[in-house]
């Protein structure tokens, strides 16, 4: 198993550098530059000029890169062009609301998705189940910019029950409670389109494990029929469960983008879209590295917790 | 067609005390969903009308093509299945209708070794916690003694003891199915449903285990139902036989008579089937079979093997031949029987 996980991590090396390759080159294509961003248009061009030469814009591409990946080799992520500010502590104020806004979306998501998934399957073909399954169907379906708005529409405008974006009230104190309250609708509009999948997942794992022989052998057993689903079925239905679970990682930071920037979440996903609409080349950069970090780690994490929980797996 | 209930009932059935169970025209029917709507389109007649006695120590073989109704007889006496028709009476008592719940208790007496060694054990399951489950759903042991419970079935089916911690999947076939028997073995019941044991399992494992089950039968005092569609194991095996073709007994009887004198056409061109062993005997005449077995959705009216009988006359296209048997208790349901 360790050598299995060292083997993978050595392969993330050269997978990594492809990307930050790739990624350099599409925002290189880009049209503009850090400097065109920020200039007064009433600066001279020659300072204009100068601010790029200075910054190395000018430098052919491949001399670009190779500076910028000489510096993260030194373990530092550079300097932010548009605020001057070290990434590395741009993003470390942004990383926290990020990943508990997406840890508590995936955890709704499953706390609704595996049970109306067993529901559903149990009572396959059923009412019950088609409202399952319909329900889901809009929750995948819903964009969750549309979704993000009508929830803002409704619980913070009409009701005022819910603030309508930001991560603490205004002047408030920042507690516990005043968190989770503004975490509420982004975590839902962020829960609903990965439950509406896992609904369907589940259930459809469900189902197939509900038709298996082993399951037959448990009720001849004379096992409580509660106990024929909940242990001998969910334990094997989840199992497929936990591979897309991890795969969902990469879609919470894609959509957290939207969301953050709907309820001004101060995450990574609204310092990503700054970054791209300031070219701020190193902060873009560096955001790209450790999203593609994440998702290679959320894929090794799925293999290795995959081997663990079924015995019949061994990974190496 | 005539319905099963109002025909005399088969064979001579002298009601006595070693009958251990008692199948009284068991139908297991299975509708046939069709169109948008899915409504039933009509029934797959798994099993239509079978009517069996099982005594006390004894093994019933029951043979017949693949999707004849064997296995489904067997998981419809296990209430596995849901009956459509007919009475299924162990120790006299009428279990047919039983719900779930009080068919509970009755699993400690009745239990079935499945057919496939692979997919009916539990992957996520350690052996040990297969077998300790049934004695745990059934209060059979305490927490004291299913240790030793669990040795002791393994010591039965020869796995070592040492293998309790491991994973189904970690065993061969052979002795998956050993396991299986020793959980089946696990609440000490007096009949078990053998669905065909033996068929997944390589030639040369087949013995073991069919060796296996004889033994504890004698140890145990086991009566079986024991299902195949191979007549080897049957020949090895039972001590009687019923012949299934198309959801109905066609023919029963001792091993001897069934080997030496088979009644009904269908059970000579099975035995015909069979391979000889001794390349001396493998030049004798045969009986051959025509078409392919009719669908059980609409089965062929009159006797059901009329349109593959090589005897076949005008009297078997509309007529429906009861199983009556002479005394001896041999039957079976042909009009021109041997």
């Amino acid at each position: 198993m360790i050598t299995y996980i060292a083997r993978r991590l050595l392969i993330f090396v050269p997978v990594l550098l492809g990307i930050t390759i790739i990624n350099f080159i599409i925002i290189n294509m880009a049209p503009g530059n850090p400097v065109d961003m920020y200039i007064d248009p009433n600066m001279s061009p020659a300072i204009a000029e100068a601010k790029k030469e200075a910054l190395g814009l000018n430098d052919p591409l491949f001399i670009q890169y190779f500076k910028w990946l000489g510096t993260i080799l030194t373990g530092d992520l550079g300097y932010s062009m548009s605020s001057f500010a070290p990434v590395a502590q741009l993003i470390g104020e942004r990383i926290m609301p990020t990943v508990t806004l997406g840890l508590a979306a995936l955890v709704l998501a499953l706390l609704i998705a595996v049970p109306l998934g067993i529901l559903s399957a149990l009572k396959q073909n059923t009412k019950i189940d088609y409202l399952v399954t319909g329900l889901s169907f809009i929750g995948t379906s819903i964009p969750n910019f549309f979704l993000g708005l009508a929830l803002i529409y409704i619980f913070a405008v009409n009701l005022g029950v819910l603030p309508t974006g930001g991560m603490q009230k205004l002047g408030g104190d920042g507690g516990f409670g005043d968190r989770m309250i503004h975490m509420i609708l982004p975590a839902i509009v962020l829960a609903t389109a990965i439950a509406g999948r896992k609904v369907r997942y589940v259930r459809a794992s469900m189902l197939d494990v509900l038709k298996q022989d082993y399951l037959r052998t448990a009720r001849s057993k004379g096992v409580h029929e509660f106990w024929v689903t909940n242990k001998h079925a969910l334990r094997n239905a989840l199992l497929p469960v936990i591979t897309v679970v991890g795969l969902e990682i990469p879609i919470l930071l894609g959509g957290a983008i939207i969301t953050e920037q709907i309820f001004q979440w101060p995450g990574i996903g609204q310092l990503t879209l700054q970054s791209m609409m300031s070219r701020d080349y190193p902060t873009i950069m560096a955001l790209n590295l450790i999203a593609a970090i994440a998702v290679l780690g959320a894929n090794l994490l799925t293999d290795v917790m995959y081997s663990a929980a079924d015995p019949r797996i061994k990974v190496g | 067609m005539i319905e099963l209930e109002s025909m005399p009932l088969p064979v001579s059935r002298p009601d006595t005390a070693d009958t251990l169970l008692r199948l009284d025209g068991l139908k297991t029917y299975y509708p046939i969903r069709k169109g948008l709507l899915g409504r039933v389109k009509g029934h797959v007649k798994a099993v239509d009308g079978v009517s069996l006695d099982i005594r006390q120590g004894e093994t019933l073989g029951l043979v017949g093509e693949s999707g004849c109704g064997k296995s489904t007889i067997g998981r419809t006496i296990l209430r596995l299945e849901q009956s459509t028709g007919g009475v299924i009476r162990y120790r006299g008592e009428d279990i047919t209708h039983y719900s779930t719940s009080k068919m509970r208790p009755m699993r400690t007496e009745m239990q079935m070794i499945f057919q496939d060694p692979f997919s009916s054990l539990n992957p996520w399951m350690r052996v040990r916690d297969i077998l300790k489950e049934p004695m745990i759903a059934h209060d059979k042991a305490s927490s004291a003694t299913v240790d030793a419970e669990v040795d002791r079935l393994l010591d039965a089916v020869g796995i070592p003891r040492a293998y309790k911690e491991r994973y189904a999947h970690e065993f061969s076939g052979g002795q998956r199915q050993r396991i299986g028997i020793a959980r089946a073995l696990a609440l000490n019941p007096k009949f078990i449903v053998c669905d065909e044991p033996v068929s997944a399992l390589d030639v040369s494992i087949q013995a073991q285990v069919l060796n296996l089950l004889k033994q504890l039968q004698k140890d145990m005092g086991l009566t079986y139902l024991f299902i195949a569609h191979g007549l080897g194991a049957v020949k090895y095996i039972s001590t009687r036989i019923a012949v299934m073709y198309l959801g109905k007994v066609v023919e029963i009887g001792t091993k001897e008579e069934i080997f030496r004198a088979p009644k009904h056409p269908y059970t000579q061109i099975l035995l015909n089937a069979y391979p000889v062993p001794n390349p001396h005997l493998r030049g004798r005449e045969k009986i051959v079979v025509q078409g392919d077995v009719p669908s059980p959705a609409n089965p062929p009216s009159g006797c059901r093997f009329h349109t593959r009988c090589p005897f076949v006359q005008d009297r078997c296209r509309q007529e429906e031949p009861a199983l009556l048997g002479g005394i001896d208790g041999h039957a079976a349901a042909c009009h021109y029987a041997f």
